[in-house]
């Protein structure tokens, strides 16, 4: 009785994530920072799952960076949204994942806004066909893609070459796992464990072998906060938050860190390499960081991909120590070859952080 | 020009986000902002509520509605479903309506903002792309950005992007066309009004100060200065 309890309850946490023939529509960050990451996730849908994912060359920003940062208007970001969802419905889908955290928020924002004001939708309907001549139909399914990798990841362990185990001791790697504030903080319904208990990146790290790490500051924001890290003269607030995640998960000695948002997983990597040389600290006992992934390169790594086609080389913080644990095999002098294996040079050394 | 009250009250954001607040400070506890600035939500939402109009005005006139960083952590503690995030969004547009925003040095801020992002998505098509994360403005990105940014094109080819290219792919080129979709969008939906209003006032603004301002780009002393200026009275 008390599990089925249990079960009944856990059941408002979960949500419906759609099968296969997906509208793809890419993250700004996410291209820009670690590209590598929605090809990887591409090839897997694609090539290893064998789904339909579609993508149109149409598709833009949803502006959501000039959103939360108040440059942008609501029904401005609302009318680029229903444009993205009249691409979609033109091509023939009614499941959209966006790839950017950020966007998954607000088109979560933009339909339940819609759903509790209908004037709003009818309003946004006559600026799109004003501005654009389009039309559309709202989707059926709205997932994060994070979402469709947590739905498969059972299929991707089955599929899998290598888990999340120290091949050396034979021991799960301690995770960290970071969602990002928008995954579900804004609508808890609409993330997969809600705002309280989000298991999107927790179901794909259990499933693949690993131990997740439950620390104080779990649930803390990394520190975007968009206007505070895009104007220089207010990255201070964006470097002190993440700090005050890494003071609070140092003592658990994390192997590495997991992100489902573009700019958590960029700004998880980048502000160690600040934080190294501003102060000369590390949050690993060997001054090497805390290497940081996305979930689509967890993924890749698991599917046995090698980690310079996914682009592990655009991390600042050295993966090394982490493949190494995973006894996975990699050329270190391949890492910062060209698409031909040509040379173009490798990134300078920084003081501190050892790479 | 109505009461300010009134005003917000037209904000869709408001309207969700301001159910009535019980003072409890919940929002406070967890806010990113309030630990790191001169920042309280609390009080933000009694301000508001309070109605009180020479309030509110000396409020969007003030460093404080800047703070916030639109995690929306509030809005899940909030025992009254409340958003003090939604509430600061409002409070920022009417803000930039009014030109107030110049009167602090964290709102002048959105100058710079306006120019680099809105300039950048109706140029690219992309909020943020390579080309704007230039290793100057960005020393925190490391040697590895570095790196990147002098050979983003194969870089880019080699993580199977489909740089500045045609056709689909990561961080392609964004046809004519759908710019012009984009820009028609901007106009429609009063965006242009808005980055206009931030333009007139920031001019007005570097006018008063002495300092220079040109029509575009980010090449002028005015951008530089809000883009960097921290008199360190934010926190601390």
């Amino acid at each position: 009785m008390e599990t089925e309890g249990k079960k009944r309850v856990w059941e408002e946490y979960q949500k419906e994530i759609a099968d296969d023939h997906y509208f793809y529509v890419r993250s700004c960050i996410r291209q820009t920072f670690f590209p590598g990451s929605e090809t990887t996730f591409l090839k897997i849908l694609q090539n290893d799952l064998k789904k339909d994912v579609f993508e149109d060359a149409r598709h833009t920003t949803c502006t959501g960076i000039g959103y939360h940062t108040d440059i942008v208007p609501l029904e401005t970001t609302m009318t680029v949204i229903a444009r993205h969802f009249a691409l979609m419905t033109e091509a023939g889908y009614v499941n959209i994942i966006p790839s950017c955290v950020t966007s998954f928020g607000l088109y979560t924002e933009v339909l339940d806004t819609w759903r509790h004001f209908p004037e709003i939708e009818a309003k946004i309907r006559e600026y799109l066909w004003k501005a654009t001549k389009r039309e559309f139909k709202v989707p059926e399914n709205l997932v994060h893609t994070s979402d469709i990798i947590y739905k498969f990841r059972n299929r991707i362990k089955d599929l899998s070459k290598v888990s999340l185990i120290n091949k050396k001791t034979g021991l799960p790697l301690n995770v960290v796992e970071h969602i990002g504030c928008h995954y579900s903080k804004m609508f808890p319904q609409s993330g997969v464990g809600g705002a309280e208990f989000p298991a999107v990146l927790t179901g794909m790290i259990e499933a693949w072998g690993g131990t997740v790490i439950d620390y104080p500051e779990r649930r803390h924001c990394c520190g975007f906060g968009f206007r505070q890290y895009l104007v220089k003269a207010n990255r201070g607030y964006s470097v002190s938050n993440s700090k005050k995640k890494f003071e609070s998960m140092q003592p658990y000695q994390p192997d590495f860190m997991v992100a489902n948002c573009p700019g958590c997983s960029m700004f998880l990597d980048r502000w160690q390499y600040t934080i190294a040389e501003m102060e000369g600290i590390t949050y690993d006992s060997n001054g090497t960081g805390i290497p940081v992934l996305t979930y689509e390169e967890m993924a890749g790594l698991v599917m046995g991909y090698s980690p310079w086609d996914i682009g592990l080389q655009m991390h600042q913080v050295s993966v090394e120590p982490l493949l190494d644990k995973l006894g996975i095999e990699y050329k270190k002098e391949d890492k910062y070859l060209g698409s031909n294996g040509q040379n173009i040079g490798e990134p300078q050394k920084p003081m501190f952080l050892i790479v | 020009m109505g009461k300010l009250y009134d005003r917000l009250n037209q904000d869709i954001r408001f309207i969700e986000g301001l159910n009535g607040c019980l003072n409890c400070g919940v929002c406070t506890a967890i806010c990113p902002a309030a630990e790191f600035y001169h920042y309280d939500p609390r009080v933000i939402c009694a301000t508001v509520q309070s109605k009180d109009e020479k309030l509110i005005e000396a409020l969007i006139r003030s460093e404080t509605i800047w703070y916030c960083g639109e995690c929306m952590s509030c809005k899940t503690r909030c025992p009254r479903n409340n958003t003090p995030g939604f509430v600061i969004m409002a409070l920022r547009k009417l803000s930039q309506e009014l030109g107030y925003f110049t009167d602090s040095e964290k709102g002048r801020q959105q100058f710079a903002i306006k120019r680099a992002i809105g300039g950048n998505i109706l140029r690219t098509g992309y909020c943020v792309n390579p080309d704007i994360v230039s290793p100057r403005m960005h020393p925190e990105q490391g040697p590895v950005w570095d790196w990147i940014s002098m050979n983003t094109p194969e870089i880019m080819k080699k993580m199977g992007s489909n740089y500045k290219q045609a056709g689909v792919g990561g961080m392609r080129a964004i046809a004519p066309e759908v710019l012009e979709e984009l820009d028609r969008i901007f106009e429609v939906t009063g965006c242009y009004t808005l980055f206009d209003t931030i333009e007139k006032h920031s001019k007005h603004k570097a006018n008063e100060l002495g300092i220079e301002i040109s029509d575009e780009g980010i090449g002028n002393e005015y951008f530089m200065t809000v883009y960097t200026e921290n008199n360190g009275s934010h926190n601390g």
